[in-house]
């Protein structure tokens, strides 16, 4: 790659633009107890990227996500957000920031239908009080037409209107991580975090997946930090990758450079010990 | 010539039809599309300026007249709309299966020589471009999809919006050019072309004329009185000649709304909130929809399960042919004081009566569990209410429909989407009579139709109340059908085409100077009634030794509409009778067995089974009665068959893999057996060698037992002429 990727932005191969910084982390260290999750890492994250984070079992990649989310707060080290520094927040302070996130697990409100699970996440943009939405005057009208319509776009972007009205218990597993997608991108965010999107789904829905995720970033502009097991998803997918083991960073850099960083073949192929 | 008869007055084409609707119908709905789960909607005005604006556009881009704009995308409004606008400019819209593959659009495109291309989103778009490496006479490349082509090279890649917008623009400077172009526009001139989907050899470009799309719009719209209240649902394949007839045929002659779904899978719900009153489908889809209906009741509880019975087989009985049919009458105005008096004591006479029916079989049901205990589903048949009945003879007949609306067509045709349906049509293939009975027992005025792309649709249709499941009607209006001596069908009608496409030897072979067309089907007209029925392509008919004609196919369907037998070959072809083997079918003879506590270990066992063979012969006796009844088919009743010891497969070469029997193959291969049909043994070894889905070969041995059939009428096949 001939392009010089410490500018201050750059434009990559497809014509895709580069930011300046938008979140940089310095020198984290996370502790649980005894147990060191995360020890003296950083790295940061660029306007419009596609920043992987990997590593094997253990290493720290879902602590890493939670810091950067604001949920744990590191023991040592500073998060540098939009260039200030940011304090430990409240979940609703970070959602504000323009942050929201996908989990491992899903954890989205199995009783409810697909609609409501999204329309959750524009709360943040809704201001009308209890007593305008009890009664369903004013503001709360107004503002529930606004909400519906952006996340009518939303369910149009993840092609899922055929399961607008179900509740999501009743949806296989594949959809249920793009309805869970399909909130966080309601939220409108300017840095979304997902933890292992493609985890558990076949090759189709991969496909599927990485294609939403591709244009994503391409339509909305959205920076896009994502943890992920299947090295040829994260490979095709990101810019640059942040490689970790036992709470160590042992690689940074464009796909290529991670792959030929021979302590991250070390970590994922194992080394004799003699 | 150009000029000869346009009895349609002024409007020569579709534009002009549109500025018809424009004028009469302005600000009624034309178009809806579900988008952002809302339906948009415009009206026949709105629709008409986003026409305008695009052919507008489409002249600025420079198009001439009688080039050919290929259209590739779902049913939404917008791509109606290009074929309109091309129409306007004076060029021919064609437009393609949206699911062809690239090497069968690579051909269309480069037979049609497309210099326009109007694609729906980016996968079109990319098939376009794979396309044009091969052929380079695609100039412009418009999409309605924005999304994911934002990076794509623009120098021949235009946003249909944008190029609404330029035409808009440029208004003043193209109007002249456009009304000269749109004055040209005669009877006679191009309306679209359609390809064929081409099951044998390649596609054909088929040229349709105004005249043709005009005059079969018109007629069958008058047959169907059809108005501008209906609404339809656009959700099959835009290349089909059906979905252009009725989606822009039909509904710019009539001035009725075209409602596009969300996407292909969401259709089922849209077709419920919209609830077409005009709807098309093939068999196919009726058949879906039945087998879910029919699952789902299944796991319903007992005495919603009964009632569902005992009302569907009330209706099937006869009652839903007489009281269920929809009116005639299109009824747009308001009800008069008497009508609604009528209807609500209708109604009320028919909710007591469910009342009384509910509550009684409730009661019924509950001793019936108190006194059997399990398995009491199986054997509780729901009953009219016997204490309260107040009504006699046929009115008893006439309420207990009622009661049924209320508690089971209703509810059901509701969650179907056909609340509001008032002709619905299936064609394409032979639908079963089971299916066929559920729903116009229903109420739903479902007929059958013959058709073909060349014909513009219509060749035949059923009318209102003539309507029957083994016929396709009689010819349509200002159709005229003949039959040949070989039994093929031939027509001649308004409708039919103008030539294929760059292709005058096939023209010539379809199309004679006197206009008759050759369909390709074999048929005739039933003496009854002067309805057509169809029997199988004509290349595969053929004679028997003495001279009758043998339609296997046709035999062959009507024992396949019986759940008991997957598959069926009969043979005859030159001989003096007709024999047949028989498949079961596993899961439905199996579920048969169960329940009937007849053990078995595999397929073989359950094939050989003597009461299975009993249950198969009474099929076959009525099969051979119905086809006793039509004259020219009666030898083909079958007088020997057996159950083959193995199902025909794929595997072994028996069938193509679209599960298409493969006649020579499996008549060399059980030679033994068809002499032993024909050579009056009553049963046969045979050995077969049978491919496991491995690969591995092995073989299997039985004994297969012949049976006699009873036949009706003639017995000895060589009496007849």
């Amino acid at each position: 790659m001939t392009t010089d990727m410490n500018a201050d932005s750059y434009v990559t191969e497809d014509g895709r633009t580069i930011g300046p910084v938008v979140m940089d982390l310095k020198n984290i260290t996370l502790r649980f107890g005894g147990v060191v999750a995360i020890k003296d890492i950083s790295f940061n994250i660029r306007e419009g990227e596609i920043r992987a984070i990997i590593g094997p079992n253990g290493a720290g990649k879902s602590s890493m996500l939670n810091v950067i989310s604001g949920f744990y707060k590191p023991q040592e080290g500073e998060v540098w957000f939009r260039g200030s520094k940011r304090p430990q927040m409240k979940p609703y302070q970070v959602a504000q920031q323009g942050l929201a996130r996908t989990f491992q697990n899903i954890a989205l409100f199995e009783g409810m239908t697909v609609l409501d699970n999204i329309m959750t996440g524009r709360l943040n943009k809704m201001n009308a009080n209890l007593f305008q939405q009890a009664i369903w005057k004013g503001k709360a009208e107004k503002e529930e037409l606004e909400n519906r319509e952006a996340c009518e776009k939303v369910i149009d972007f993840l092609e899922i209107q055929h399961i607008r009205k179900t509740p999501v218990g009743r949806l296989p597993y594949g959809l249920k991580k793009r309805v869970e997608l399909a909130r966080a991108l309601a939220a409108e965010p300017s840095l979304l975090l997902l933890d292992e999107p493609m985890a558990g789904m076949n090759v189709e829905e991969k496909e599927d997946m990485s294609r939403f995720i591709l244009d994503m970033n391409d339509e909305f502009g959205t920076t896009i930090a994502l943890i992920e097991h299947d090295m040829g998803v994260v490979m095709d997918l990101s810019d640059r990758v942040v490689v970790m083991d036992y709470g160590k960073k042992i690689g940074d850099g464009t796909p290529d450079e991670v792959r030929n960083n021979q302590d991250v073949i070390d970590a994922y192929l194992g080394v004799s010990h003699d | 010539m150009a000029q000869e008869l346009a009895p349609a007055g002024a409007f020569a084409s579709i534009p002009a039809l549109l500025a018809r609707n424009v004028k009469e119908y302005g600000d009624r709905p034309a178009y809806r599309e579900k988008e952002f789960g809302i339906w948009q909607s415009w009206t026949w005005a709105e629709a008409a300026e986003e026409i305008q604006n695009l052919a507008m556009g489409l002249l600025a881009l420079g198009i001439n007249r009688g080039d050919h704009v290929a259209i590739i995308g779902r049913n939404r409004p917008a791509h109606y709309w290009a074929m309109v606008a091309a129409q306007k400019v004076g060029a021919v819209p064609v437009p393609l299966y949206q699911d062809a593959v690239v090497d069968e659009m690579e051909y269309v495109l480069e037979h049609c020589g497309a210099r326009f291309v109007v694609c729906g989103d980016q996968e079109q778009v990319d098939k376009v471009i794979e396309v044009q490496d091969k052929i380079h006479h695609i100039e412009h490349v418009l999409y309605y999809d924005k999304r994911g082509l934002r990076k794509y090279d623009h120098s021949h890649l235009h946003w249909y919006v944008d190029i609404q917008e330029e035409g808009r623009v440029a208004h003043a400077r193209l109007e002249d050019e456009m009304a000269a172009r749109e004055a040209e526009l005669t009877y006679d001139s191009t309306c679209v072309m359609l390809y064929t989907s081409g099951t044998t050899g390649r596609p054909k470009g088929v040229v349709l004329s105004n005249r043709n799309i005009i005059e079969s719009a018109k007629n069958s719209s008058e047959f169907d009185n059809l108005g501008v209240n209906e609404d339809i649902l656009a959700y099959l394949p835009m290349a089909w000649v059906g979905d252009f007839i009725f989606s822009l045929g039909q509904a710019m002659w009539t001035g009725f709304c075209v409602n596009c779904p969300e996407s292909a899978d969401t259709l089922m719900s849209d077709l419920r909130e919209i609830g077409p009153t005009y709807y098309f489908a093939p068999p196919r889809v009726f058949e879906t929809q039945l087998t879910n209906v029919m699952i789902r009741m299944e796991d319903s509880g007992d005495l919603k399960y009964a009632i569902f019975h005992h009302f569907m087989d009330f209706a099937k009985g006869g009652a839903g042919e007489k009281h269920g049919m929809p009116k005639r009458k299109v009824t747009t105005q308001k009800k008069t004081l008497e009508q609604k008096i009528r209807h609500g004591f209708n109604y009320a006479m028919g909710i007591g009566f469910a009342a009384e029916t509910i509550i009684e079989n409730g009661i019924r049901l509950a001793f019936a569990k108190l006194r059997h205990g399990k398995n009491v589903r199986k054997h509780f048949k729901a009953k009219d209410p016997i204490g309260l009945n107040l009504y006699g003879g046929a009115l008893k007949e006439y309420f207990k429909y009622r009661c049924g609306d209320v508690l089971v067509y209703g509810p059901l045709k509701d969650t179907l989407g056909f609340g509001r349906i008032r002709v619905g049509y299936t064609a394409g293939e032979a639908i079963g009579p089971e299916i066929f009975a559920f729903y116009r027992s229903m109420g739903i005025n479902l007929k059958q139709l013959y058709g073909q792309t060349e014909a513009t649709v219509f060749i035949t249709v059923q009318p209102d109340g003539e309507v029957r499941n083994d016929t396709v009607g009689v010819p349509a209006p200002g159709v005229e059908v003949r039959i040949e001596d070989n039994g093929e069908i031939f027509y001649r009608s308004p409708g039919t085409f103008v030539e294929y496409y760059n292709n005058p030897e096939s023209t010539a072979d379809t199309k004679d100077p006197e206009g008759w067309v050759a369909t390709g089907d074999a048929g005739f007209f039933d003496k009854k009634n002067g309805h057509l029925r169809i029997i199988d392509r004509a290349k595969d008919v053929g004679k028997m030794a003495d001279g009758r004609m043998f339609a296997p196919k046709y035999v062959e369907n009507k024992l396949k509409f019986y759940p008991d037998i997957l598959e069926a070959v009969v043979f005859g072809n030159d001989r003096d009778m007709c024999t047949a083997f028989i498949n079961i079918d596993l899961t439905a003879v199996g579920n048969w067995a169960e329940r009937n506590n007849v053990a078995y270990a595999s397929y073989q066992e359950l094939a050989g089974h003597p009461e299975v063979l009993s249950t198969i012969q009474e099929h076959v006796e009525t099969v051979n009665k119905s086809v006793a009844e039509d004259e020219m088919l009666s030898g083909c009743q079958i007088h020997r068959f057996l159950i083959l010891h193995k199902e025909l497969d794929a595997d072994d070469g028996e069938m193509t893999r679209t599960r298409k029997v493969r006649r020579k193959i499996v008549e060399e291969k059980y030679a033994p057996l068809i002499d032993a049909l024909y050579g009056g043994k009553s049963e046969q070894y045979i050995e077969t060698e049978v491919t496991y889905e491995d690969g591995r070969k092995g073989s299997i041995n039985a004994t297969l037992e012949i049976r006699d059939a009873v036949v009706v009428g003639n017995t000895q096949g060589m009496a007849a002429e």
